[in-house]
């Protein structure tokens, strides 16, 4: 057995390049600096490597024997962030803000700004001299500024993007970063090309702009034109106590219960013959999952699925509190569980799996 | 520049809310001892340090008064392995959201992040606007068990951001409010160690300010200095703050006129400041300064005060930021006004009646 058939470990390497990318900044379009992380790592582990028009990197490890089928694993570099939109001078910026975000997150937080990641914050009006009405009403977000401070007047032109600040860290069983959604889904993605199973051509699509409208995933699956998709995302876990009691019947998914595999989202129906492959898998190798509540939301799945004439399709997500804020937080266990499952999965996957109808 | 901006990030990384000072007070203990002739610390913790004038015994006494403590949280209960927090002074509820803090446990320093819950658990009028602070949580990462055997009611929890160098004098970090004027306190005293001066000297970094200014008070009545220079921070113009209430960053502290600030004493600054060509601003408050002065004038039988700002932005929230130089400018300004008092300065702070009228 050569060390690409062995099944990927989430150890402590895997945990440090989680570190890199999750403080790696890399907003919808301006994926560079995850890129340059990807590609190095990735560069002796595929047969094929190239970086699209997109952006999107798109690495291809080959398996052997006949009948191999090409199973596509998306994974978004993209991570929600801001981007300037007009200098008022003095180092203060007027921004928008790329993918969605609760601006209720943002007073009161460090960003960094541009390629350099230079410092910068936005601040809000001392509470002494604000209205009670506008405490409550909160900030609005063109009342809101990035400083990067008055000695830096002009530094940045319109366009260029603002990430959270936050650095990612161990929290006992928990990671905690600023863009786990998705860089734990690109950590995954480059231990299972390094691992990758011998039985199917794995097509691995770092993908772009996954935030603002799944876009990189579109024109990746096109031109993999795979058999099958899976996207590896961080799903809300909207899990929290309420706050009157009452059971919250409404989670999404729970952290700590295990990857949580898609049944439907705002973005697609996921392929019934996949999500039975998966929780079979789970359920024969003892491998915890969940399945996440249907409802809104979107992966790269929902692009991938729609691709030339129909691709089917699955999303398997790392489930992640706090998600789109300057912070997220996912258990180890559930990361180091989804690897496992998608890897098992993986092995078992035949072009028969596609025969019956859906 | 680099030294102060060097001392100021080690102020802003020690924790010290109202009422538990001690690690801030112990951090400026070394940084004191060194620079004065005593130290002592009084029954409610303000740190009082003395540096002795040449004038003959008995000496009049200047006290230099700023704030240690800061704003923060304190654990008020756990749910489901999740932290509720209320407030130590305060808080603005439009920041916490999203915030990475540090909780201060007796199993040590743990960090946790404080959270907006997800609008179905919450009450409707908290589901779009600012959620108040009784229904946000403090999500440690850690599992039930482990928050209940760690973490108890009453733990502090303090904002973890770290400073950050903006370039060209300007610094951002938690609790500026008011590490800048103990700051520039601390380097005033640097200064002063060259500096012959007739004048013993009170420097004393108080207690509980952001609660009720209770540290001043009890010093006032503790020190019965001659007279009280109170350095606190004050709201500079910038996003959200704007018009006459706010001064310009970069343009010197402001002298602040009004009820808690003797107005003899405040000229003797102005004519100071101007023939020393050290930058400065004016501004009026009609009541309360809502500085340590307060309390500090109506201490023991009353003791003459005036009040130093220096302008910060973005006050009470965790991002707080301030320009390096005006810091200097005051300590500048506090050594060498401290150098100059000779003995007869009390007279010339006499009311007009006490003096027959004009001087």
């Amino acid at each position: 057995m050569n060390s690409t058939q062995e099944k990927p470990k989430i150890l402590a390497a895997q945990i440090k390049l989680l570190e890199r990318l999750s403080n790696a900044c890399a907003v919808s379009g301006d994926e560079g600096a995850v890129r340059k992380i990807v590609l190095e790592q990735i560069k002796y582990y595929a047969d094929q490597i190239n970086t699209d028009a997109l952006g999107n990197v798109l690495a291809i490890k080959h398996g052997r024997g006949r009948n191999r089928p090409k199973v596509m694993l998306a994974a978004h570099m993209d991570e929600v962030g801001f981007i300037l939109i007009h200098d008022e001078g003095g180092g203060l910026y007027r921004f928008n803000i790329a993918g969605g975000i609760d601006t209720r997150n943002l007073a009161g937080k460090q960003v960094l700004v541009g390629p350099e990641e230079a410092p910068g914050l936005i601040g809000t009006s001392p509470i002494h001299l604000t209205s009670a009405s506008d405490k409550k009403n909160g900030v609005p977000l063109n009342n809101l500024r990035i400083d990067i401070g008055p000695g830096n007047t002009g530094k940045f032109k319109i366009g260029t993007r603002a990430a959270f600040a936050t650095r990612f860290s161990r929290l006992g069983p928990s990671l905690r970063g600023k863009a786990l959604d998705d860089r734990v889904g690109v950590a995954s993605l480059i231990a299972l090309l390094q691992h990758a199973p011998e039985n199917i051509d794995l097509m691995a699509a770092f993908t772009v702009q996954e935030e603002v409208g799944l876009r990189g995933a579109k024109v990746a699956a096109h031109t993999f034109n795979p058999d099958m998709g899976i996207a590896l995302d961080c799903t809300p876990s909207l899990d929290m106590p309420a706050w009157d009691g009452r059971e919250n019947v409404l989670y999404r998914s729970k952290i700590g219960l295990g990857p949580a595999i898609y049944v439907g989202d705002g973005s697609t129906l996921s392929d019934p013959r996949l999500i039975s492959l998966l929780r079979k898998t789970g359920d024969e190798e003892n491998i915890p999952y969940q399945l996440r509540q249907p409802g809104l939301g979107g992966t790269d799945a929902g692009a991938i699925h729609l691709s030339r004439a129909g691709i089917p399709a699955v999303s398997v997500s790392v489930p992640g509190r706090y998600l789109h804020t300057p912070a997220s937080l996912i258990r180890l266990k559930d990361w180091q569980n989804s690897v496992a499952l998608i890897h098992a999965a993986l092995t078992r996957i035949t072009l028969e799996l596609l025969k019956s109808p859906r | 520049m680099e030294d102060t901006k060097t001392l100021l990030t080690a102020l802003t990384a020690v924790p010290g809310l109202s009422g538990h000072e001690s690690l801030i007070r112990k951090q400026l203990t070394d940084l004191w001892e060194p620079l004065t002739d005593e130290l002592h610390t009084s029954p409610i913790g303000s740190l009082h340090g003395l540096k002795k004038g040449s004038s003959p015994v008995p000496r009049p006494s200047i006290l230099i008064a700023t704030h240690m403590d800061a704003i923060g949280l304190m654990v008020s209960g756990i749910e489901d392995g999740l932290l509720r927090v209320t407030n130590i002074g305060g808080i603005d509820n439009r920041v916490l959201p999203g915030l990475t803090v540090t909780i201060h446990s007796q199993s040590g320093d743990l960090p946790g992040l404080v959270v907006l819950p997800p609008a179905h658990t919450l009450p409707e009028d908290q589901k779009t606007s600012t959620v108040d602070l009784k229904y946000l949580f403090v999500d440690t990462g850690l599992l039930p068990r482990e928050v209940s055997s760690k973490i108890q009611i009453g733990d502090l929890v303090t904002f973890s951001l770290e400073a950050m160098d903006l370039g060209d004098g300007y610094l951002t970090a938690p609790a500026i409010d008011n590490r800048a004027s103990v700051a520039a306190l601390t380097e005033a005293l640097k200064i002063l160690q060259t500096r012959k001066h007739r004048w013993d000297v009170w420097a004393a970094a108080t207690v509980q300010e952001e609660v009720g200014l209770y540290g001043a008070q009890t010093t006032g009545f503790d020190l019965r200095p001659s007279l009280a220079v109170v350095i606190d921070v004050t709201f500079g113009s910038g996003p959200g703050a704007a018009g006459y209430e706010t001064l310009d960053m970069d343009k010197g502290p402001s002298f602040d006129i009004g009820p808690s600030t003797h107005p003899k004493l405040y000229e003797a600054f102005i004519r100071f400041a101007a023939k020393q060509e050290i930058p400065f601003q004016r501004y009026a408050y009609p009541r309360s300064s809502g500085t340590d002065a307060d309390k500090l004038q109506i201490s023991a039988e009353g003791v003459i005060t005036m009040i130093i700002s220096i302008p910060i932005r973005y006050m009470h929230t965790p991002v707080e930021l301030v320009q390096v130089r005006d810091i200097q400018r005051t300590a500048r300004l506090i050594a060498g006004f401290i150098e100059q008092l000779d003995d007869d300065f009390l007279e010339s702070l006499k009311w007009e009646e006490e003096t027959g009228g004009a001087r």
